[in-house]
């Protein structure tokens, strides 16, 4: 079901992601946002994106992980999505890595449901597993 | 043919063709009155042509059978062979009907291909032009003919009913998809799949508003155009002195204001320009209105004429958009509610026809659209006891109710007084949906009836959504706009001796202005984002908001400034979220939110009891004659007791405790807002009476602006702030008034600001 793709990789919490690269169009160190009063906990604030209003999502909070301390290093991937742009808040970025369908394998039934939306399944790198990341489902009413 | 000018010509295409058959229903609609002369043949005729000739070139055979089986038939018209009968009009609106469907394929899936059955069309068509027309009224001698057919049937049995259960008028949706395929297209190749051929909107699946949005082009005047490019020269000539300026060692202010100024101007006639070319007339959305009414006032047995006044009044495009919908419903319900059948209308002495006139014009920067009708207008027994009857009031608030607040009751949602319902309208979703889509872009809608002689909706809606005036506060570390449209005043108090201005009735803060109650909203208790520990507030920053008709008062830490912002969307992850309206990017580059006041008083809870509170006092200004509306301030001195200033005079109304006041030599001091402001007490510059001594009741003073200097005026009492129609008569002779006028229905003078502050010292040209 999945042919070679090329993933862009990053880190959230103590989890090895990546996502469709074609999807990510810019990766930007991680800048003051506005603070949005009553917004979802998911919902980390607005960013100025060269003057486009953009909604950054927090993956920890997505996924379930604590809040990153204060003074932590973050960084957004801006996503395109069915919705428009989408800035998703990471702890790190790493490398674009070409992923091979035979890798593959859908997330186990032991994994929360909640989590099994998000994330589509696994790829077995050699030394560790790749979670590859639902786009859409990740930024889909982050509610 | 090259993929890209392929593309492009079908894009073309679908501009012109969608104009074009707009165009080609007014056309067959008037034919239909017997309004139309040769011409107007003519113009039909040209219109199905040129989308034969253009399907023909691009290989849209579907399109092109259909568009020649019609244009054999007007071409037979058109040369009077045949006579506009009612069967050939009904076909040939379901042949504009069939190609809006074949063309919104196009633009959705790229190929013409679409799933719908024209040959009962093309048959019919064919069958119209082949047998000599049987004259429909006239009766004169049928020739013989192998179908007998009945004029006044609207559709031959080969074709579908006219009017689908729930499919609106869409005769030719693509709902028929499961029928057998297209007998006439057997012959045609099988088109490649929708991805395969270049296609506006490839990924699309299905006609959608959204694909054919994407193909959306507005015409610009040239004239425009070319002082746009102009402009944007100038844009770059500042742009061009500006880093000149940055990079030069010493920067003179004066240059730098000077270019400053002059990027001001040039911004804000761009901004002007560009909005201009986003207006249109909003004849755009009506041109539908015609057929639509035709349609529906056939359905429900009625005649309905339209009439349209003012469809060359501008709007901003996304207006427009917005507006569509919630007209085609007002005008459903017109039809169906409002105009009554002919037999009715006759026997209540009416013309069999019903009337709806449409009328938009501009009135003070925004524009009112009216649609009213001559119909039965709105039975206001039925509408009260519905509300009962769904439970959407207790019958004793109800008979508390004015008339004109029982009209208001359709607006509730759930609401709908329709006998039976219909498939018009009458599923109770309706003006609810109307009031909030018009309320939602910043607009206003009023219903006025009256019984047996109709039945008025007035709309208001602004110009434009995207550039809005908007006031700047603040709260905590946190920056908001409120858009200026329902701004009423700004009101800042100043506690005396530890005492605050806000008290509680049941826990619920509210404020005294000018002697009436105005509950308080505090912006930061509402966005939970007061920090805990905070100290409690003394000196309070009202800004008196308008949310449909109510007033209340938002506490914010700080008023900072007005402003024109860029109004901005937000993502669909926060439409959850209805105190908010957009945001806008400030000066600096910073996010500030823009607050929905309508959404921020409901999340306040400041509406949610429909009670008899006051509403906001218009009905009686209203009332008052024609002539220029100026807002007044309203105040009084001992011994005056009606004294007015126009309100743009004054800048702030403050309440300084008297222990305030500093002395230096004769005059009085006061500190405000870090600076030092004189007071001047108007009472002895309009009469000279000694000054009152000693009082210890805090002053009411006006704050204005002279020259560059900040003044106080201390008056007796402020009373009110109103806005009303007044003729100046000159005539008191004393010093420091301007005259006399009726304002209220009582005498009241009108005092002169700048003559009372030159007199007292404050020269505005020496202070500048």
């Amino acid at each position: 079901m999945h042919a070679s793709r090329q993933l862009c990789t990053f880190h959230v919490a103590d989890l090895y992601l990546g996502i469709d690269v074609l999807s990510v169009q810019e990766i930007l160190r991680a800048r003051e946002l506005a603070r949005i009063p009553l917004a979802p906990d998911t919902i980390e604030g607005l960013l100025n994106l060269r003057g486009q209003i953009v909604t950054a999502i927090d993956l920890r909070r997505r996924l379930g992980f604590p809040r990153r301390s204060a003074d932590a290093e973050s960084m957004f991937m801006i996503v395109r999505t069915v919705d428009g742009q989408v800035a998703l808040v990471v702890d790190a970025v790493g490398d674009v890595l070409d992923s091979a369908a035979d890798t593959f394998e859908p997330p186990p039934d032991t994994v929360p449901d909640a989590v099994r939306r998000l994330i589509g399944g696994v790829h077995k790198l050699p030394d560790r597993l790749l979670h590859v990341l639902d786009c859409e489902q990740a930024t889909a009413l982050a509610a | 043919m090259n993929a890209d000018l392929q593309q492009q010509f079908v894009q073309d295409m679908l501009t012109e063709s969608f104009e074009g058959l707009d165009r080609y229903d007014r056309a067959i609609l008037a034919l239909e009155r017997n309004e139309a002369d040769a011409e107007t043949l003519n113009n039909i005729f040209r219109v199905v042509h040129t989308l034969k000739g253009t399907a023909g070139c691009l290989g849209f055979q579907h399109i092109q059978r259909v568009t020649h089986a019609g244009e054999n038939l007007l071409d037979l018209l058109r040369a009077g062979e045949r006579r506009v009968a009612p069967p050939i009009i009904s076909a040939l609106l379901r042949l504009s009907d069939a190609l809006r469907a074949l063309l919104q394929h196009l633009a959705a899936a790229g190929t013409d291909d679409a799933p719908l059955d024209t040959a009962p069309l093309i048959a019919e068509l064919n069958r119209l032009g082949a047998e000599p027309a049987p004259e429909s009224a006239a009766g004169s001698a049928s020739l013989p003919s192998t179908e007998p057919v009945a004029p006044v049937e609207i559709a031959s049995p080969a074709a579908p009913p006219p009017v689908d259960a729930d499919a609106g008028w869409g005769l030719f949706d693509p709902a028929p998809a499961a029928e057998a395929p297209p007998v006439a297209a057997a012959g045609t190749p099988s088109a490649p799949p929708p991805a395969a051929k270049p296609g506006p909107a490839p990924s699309a699946p299905a006609p959608s508003a959204a694909a054919l949005a994407a193909t959306a082009t507005v015409r610009v005047d040239v004239a425009l155009l070319d002082r746009l490019m102009n402009l944007v020269g100038e844009l770059v000539l500042s742009r061009n002195q500006l880093m000149q300026l940055a990079s030069g060692r010493q920067v003179r202010p004066e240059a730098v204001a000077e270019l400053s100024q002059r990027l001001n101007l040039v911004t804000t006639e761009l901004q002007e320009g560009v909005m201009k070319t986003r207006m249109q007339p909003i004849g755009n959305v009506w041109s539908k209105f015609p057929r639509i009414v035709r349609d529906i006032a056939r359905e429900l047995g009625k005649e309905v004429e339209l009439e349209t006044v003012g469809a060359t009044t501008e709007l901003d495009r996304t207006i427009i958009e917005a507006i569509r919908d919630p007209l085609t419903h007002v005008i459903r319900n017109s039809i169906d509610h409002g105009v009554e059948l002919p037999a009715v209308r006759v026997a209540a002495g009416k013309r069999p026809a019903g009337r709806i006139v449409m009328r938009a014009y501009h009135e003070g920067g925004q524009v009112n659209i009216e649609i009213g009708d001559d119909g039965a207008g709105i039975n206001l027994a039925r509408v009260r006891q519905k509300a009962v009857e769904r439970n959407l009031l207790g019958p004793a608030e109800l008979a508390a109710l004015s008339d004109r607040e029982a009209l208001q009751l359709v607006f509730l949602p759930g609401f709908s007084t329709a006998e039976k319902i219909t498939n018009v309208s009458g599923r109770g979703v309706g003006m609810d949906v109307v009031k909030t889509n018009i309320e939602k872009i910043g607009g206003s809608v009023d219903l006025q009836s009256a019984p047996g002689q109709g039945t008025a909706l007035k709309i208001k809606i602004p110009l434009t959504l995207a550039i809005v005036p908007a006031l700047i506060v603040r709260v905590g570390t946190e920056r908001f706009a409120i858009p200026q449209v329902s701004l009423l005043e700004l009101v800042r108090h100043e506690s005396s001796g530890g005492r605050s201005a806000c008290e509680y009735v049941y826990g619920a803060p509210v404020f005294r202005l000018r002697g009436q109650l105005l509950p308080l909203v505090f912006l930061d208790e509402q966005l939970r984002s007061r920090p805990a520990g905070a100290p409690p507030r003394v000196d309070l920053n009202i800004v008196v908001l308008q949310a449909d008709q109510r007033s209340f008062g938002l506490v914010v830490d700080d008023v900072l400034d007005t402003e024109e912002i860029v109004v901005k969307p937000l993502g669909k992850h926060l439409k959850s979220l209805p105190m908010f309206a957009g945001a806008t990017i400030m000066g600096d580059g910073k996010i500030a939110l823009i607050l929905d006041v309508f959404g921020l008083a409901q999340h306040a809870r400041v509406l949610v009891d429909n009670s008899d509170r006051p509403r906001a006092a218009t009905a009686a200004a209203d009332a008052a004659a024609a002539g220029p509306r100026r807002q007044l301030l309203l105040f009084s001195l001992p011994g005056r007791e009606r004294l007015a200033l126009p309100l743009e005079q004054a800048s702030r109304l403050e309440e300084i405790p008297a222990d305030r006041i500093e002395h230096s030599g004769a005059r009085e001091l006061v500190q405000y807002r870090g600076r030092i402001m004189p007071l001047v007490r108007l009472d002895r510059h309009l009469s000279g009476e000694p000054p009152v001594p000693g009082s210890a009741e805090p002053l009411q003073v006006i704050v204005c602006q002279h020259g560059d200097r900040t003044v106080g005026l201390v008056v007796g009492r402020i009373r009110d702030i109103f806005e009303e129609a007044y003729e100046l008569q000159p005539g008191s002779a004393a010093p420091g008034l301007l005259g006399s006028a009726i304002v209220q229905g009582r005498i009241t003078d009108f005092v002169d600001a700048p003559a009372i502050l030159r007199a007292a010292g404050f020269d505005a040209a020496l202070a500048a």
